[in-house]
């Protein structure tokens, strides 16, 4: 076993570890802090199933974005649908056999990490470019865009430049999962493209990537307009009740 | 009066994003609280020492008790569509009057003490130690928000710079940093009653003589009673409605339409105010103080229902909060909800045909609607989604023949402010209103372009007093303004169902 399979292996248990265990923590805080007050921005629906299609809406069509500004929302699409079906394409590295629709998926994955890069460039261009944006960004906001950009054009060089034996490294990813490690191949794209991922999953719960979870959390977008029927007292604010009516 | 010297802004026929003018608007600051008001509710009097670590704890102590400062604050992703949105942007161009930017003066102080990438490299994140200079942007720019909300309308995870706006505002109240025209008026509100500290007897007075002056003009004898115990309906109506231009127009209104529907109304001299200035400090506690004095004149005088006056802010703090703040309302009629709006009752009414309307009084006009930004975004009337868009327009249809409305990106949810929200309606503040009014003027002045518009109706206290006060200054005669119940209330025929 190569040292190279060993420092990547304990790197993705690392990273995996922080990753979920630092998303956990924040959703547990996000979940477990009250909302005092009822702010839907309205109109807000006025049921349960109201509030999951406007979420839907938001997290899949990025609703509110196209009614803000049509280029963020076509660049942002371009990257997070781009992203999705790239991620769907990798999960062939992690199962075996490999369930039929992510062989469907195969094709599409590799125009999609085309769309994913062209978005985040547009997305940078417009970072430097737009007075507006350039005004309110801060440096973690470029090496974001970096770091992703990073992760796509690598794993473009993967499949378009230089060719990893990805054989060898389905097994190495299987051995990751399965605890029985299997040793990876010392290609110079492959270890910066997964060194990246790895610092990614690493940041994730410490950047904007909050985000992701954050949005299922926004009280502006997640809460039904039913304040006039419901009474609703956060529990630090109980005590506040105690003296009236006297 | 501010004595800064400005030039109100041109109006634009295609509404371009200005150009960025960083500190454009760096002088704009409004009156400090005296100690004496700060007292009044319980704040420090001055500057504290040792303010930065009590800041902090504040902010931390916000944190665990609002889920949305936490998530918002956590959740920007800089993507910038929120960034032309702010009238206060549109008509300054200070890049800091963007609502991200704005946010971004509390985000680094949260990021340098809540979060590790702050902790641990600041630069990188934009993470900041709050010093004076911060401190002083705070003071500023949080004063340059009117809370609005169409921000958070247009950010993809609704991040609303409202409730950051009103974070920042309670953490300088709690350091001794507090404003002069919000801290003082809720302190008039505790003693008094009302914005105004208009007493018990001054407002029976102005009501007499509004029944004076409606029996003059039309022959018929319509109440406007104070304190009247086991009337139906407890009306709840912004203070400014009891004489100030054209607000006092609608509250005649309300009486004609009570009047002819066979309602019984009173007002409470106790709760003689719907405004609740507290939310615009941030303050629950101050908040829920206000809102009590509505429960204890809804138990005292023994009424039914209870229906607020027109004025927006007040609105949201009666239709999203009240019912947390000061209820459950299980002493009232459950037949109504709690509470209603004046809209909700004439409308309801105009619908059974309880109400006669002729809509040629109103020919000498052509009408538009300003929405309110917190009716708008933060509140709901009637009982479907976006009620609160059509039932004014309904109403103000009913009793005008000639309707238009403004352009479509500056209407309903997507309204800008007046210019003077959110406590801001100071004259201190005098520039930075004339300036925030731009996108609405540009708006107004295409329906008038147009379509002839004569007359813009408002259903909120503070857009009436903002416009009277900044529409001059874009060539508009202040008249223009009017409330909506004053054309319901011109075209209601009070004889016919007599
Ligand atoms: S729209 Fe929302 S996420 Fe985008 S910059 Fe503005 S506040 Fe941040
Ligand atoms: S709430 Fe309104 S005033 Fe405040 S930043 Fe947002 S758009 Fe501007």
């Amino acid at each position: 076993m190569s040292v190279l399979t060993v420092v990547y292996a304990l790197l993705f248990y690392a990273a995996t570890a922080v990753l979920v265990l630092g998303l956990a923590l924040k959703i547990r805080q996000f979940a477990t802090t009250p909302a005092p007050l009822r702010i839907a921005t309205m109109p807000a629906p006025m049921t349960r199933g109201g509030v999951v299609a406007r979420m839907a809406g938001e997290v899949l069509l990025f609703q509110s974005l196209f009614r803000s500004n049509k280029w963020i929302w076509i660049l942002a699409v371009l990257f997070h649908a781009g992203l999705a079906l790239v991620l769907l394409r990798h999960l062939r590295y992690f199962i075996e056999p490999v369930w039929f629709w992510v062989v469907l998926v195969q094709p599409f994955g590799v125009y999609a990490a085309f769309a994913m890069v062209a978005g985040l460039a547009g997305l940078w261009a417009r970072r430097v470019v737009v007075d507006r944006v350039r005004y309110i960004s801060n440096p973690s906001d470029h090496l974001m865009l970096a770091l992703l950009m990073g992760i796509g054009l690598s794993g473009l060089a993967m499949k378009f430049v230089a060719r990893t034996d990805i054989i060898a490294l389905k097994a190495f990813c299987l051995g990751l999962v399965r605890f029985d490690w299997q040793p990876l191949p010392a290609d110079p794209a492959l270890l910066v493209h997964l060194g990246l991922v790895a610092a990614l999953m690493i940041v994730f719960p410490f950047s904007k990537l909050l985000h992701v979870p954050g949005v299922f959390f926004s009280p502006s977008r997640n809460q039904v307009d039913d304040a006039r029927e419901r009474r609703r007292v956060a529990p630090w604010a109980v005590a506040l009740d105690a003296q009236r009516d006297s | 009066m501010a004595k800064v010297e400005f030039t109100t802004p041109e109006l634009r026929e295609d509404r371009a994003n200005p150009q960025l003018v960083e500190g454009a608007m760096s002088h704009s600051s409004p009156y400090l609280a005296s100690a004496d008001h700060q007292k009044d509710l319980g704040f420090p009097g001055e500057l504290v020492d040792g303010w930065q670590q009590k800041a902090v704890a504040k902010l931390g102590e916000l944190l665990d008790k609002n889920r949305a400062l936490r998530v918002y604050l956590d959740a920007c992703v800089k993507c910038g569509a929120c960034t032309d949105k702010c009238h206060y942007y549109l008509g300054t161009g200070d890049p800091k009057n963007m609502p991200v930017a704005r946010q971004d003066l509390l985000r680094s102080v949260y990021r340098r003490n809540f979060t590790l990438m702050g902790k641990i490299a600041p630069g990188l994140v934009g993470a900041r130690d709050l010093d004076e200079e911060l401190l002083d942007d705070w003071y500023k720019y949080f004063h340059q928000c009117s809370q609005c909300r169409r921000c958070s309308v247009f950010c993809p995870y609704g991040i609303d710079t409202a409730e950051i706006s009103m974070a920042a505002r309670d953490i300088m109240d709690h350091i001794g940093k507090g404003q002069k025209y919000c801290n003082e008026i809720i302190g008039k509100v505790h003693k008094i009653g009302n914005n105004l500290g208009l007493p018990e007897a001054a407002l029976i007075d102005t009501m007499e003589g509004l029944e004076e002056d409606v029996e003059e003009e039309t022959g018929v004898a319509v109440k406007y009673p104070v304190n009247q115990e086991g009337a139906d309906v407890l009306l709840i109506t912004p203070s400014a409605d009891f004489f100030a231009e054209p607000h006092v127009d609608g509250l005649i209104g309300y009486g004609k339409v009570f009047h002819q529907a066979g309602i019984s109304w009173t007002v409470s001299s106790y709760a003689s105010e719907a405004a609740n200035f507290a939310m615009f400090i941030g303050s629950y506690e101050q908040m829920h103080k206000v809102a009590l004095r509505i429960r204890k004149a809804a138990l005292d005088l023994g009424v039914k229902r209870i229906v607020f006056g027109e004025c927006g802010h007040a609105w949201r703090v009666a239709y999203s909060f009240l019912n947390t703040l000061a209820g459950p309302w299980d002493f009232l009629d459950p037949k109504y909800p709690v509470p209603q709006h004046i809209l909700e009752v004439t409308h309801d009414l105009i619908r059974r045909g309880a109400l006669e309307l002729d809509p040629s009084a109103n020919d000498d006009k052509v009408v538009t609607f300003h929405d309110s930004c917190n009716v708008a975004r933060a509140s709901r009337m009637g009982d479907m989604p976006g009620g609160q868009f059509e039932i004014p327009r309904a109403v103000i249809k009913a009793a005008v023949n000639r309707f238009v409305d403004m352009p479509e990106d500056t209407i309903c949810d997507k309204t800008f402010c007046c210019g003077g929200g959110g406590g801001l309606l100071t004259d201190d503040l005098l520039e930075l209103r004339v300036k925030g009014a731009l996108p609405r003027m540009e708006a107004l002045q295409e329906v008038v372009d147009k379509h002839g518009v004569t007359h813009m109706a408002a259903i909120c206290a503070i857009c009436k007093s903002q416009f009277t006060k900044v529409m001059p200054f874009y060539g508009f005669d202040m008249d223009m303004v009017v409330s909506v119940h004053q054309l319901v209330g011109d075209a209601i025929q009070l004889g016919a169902k007599e």
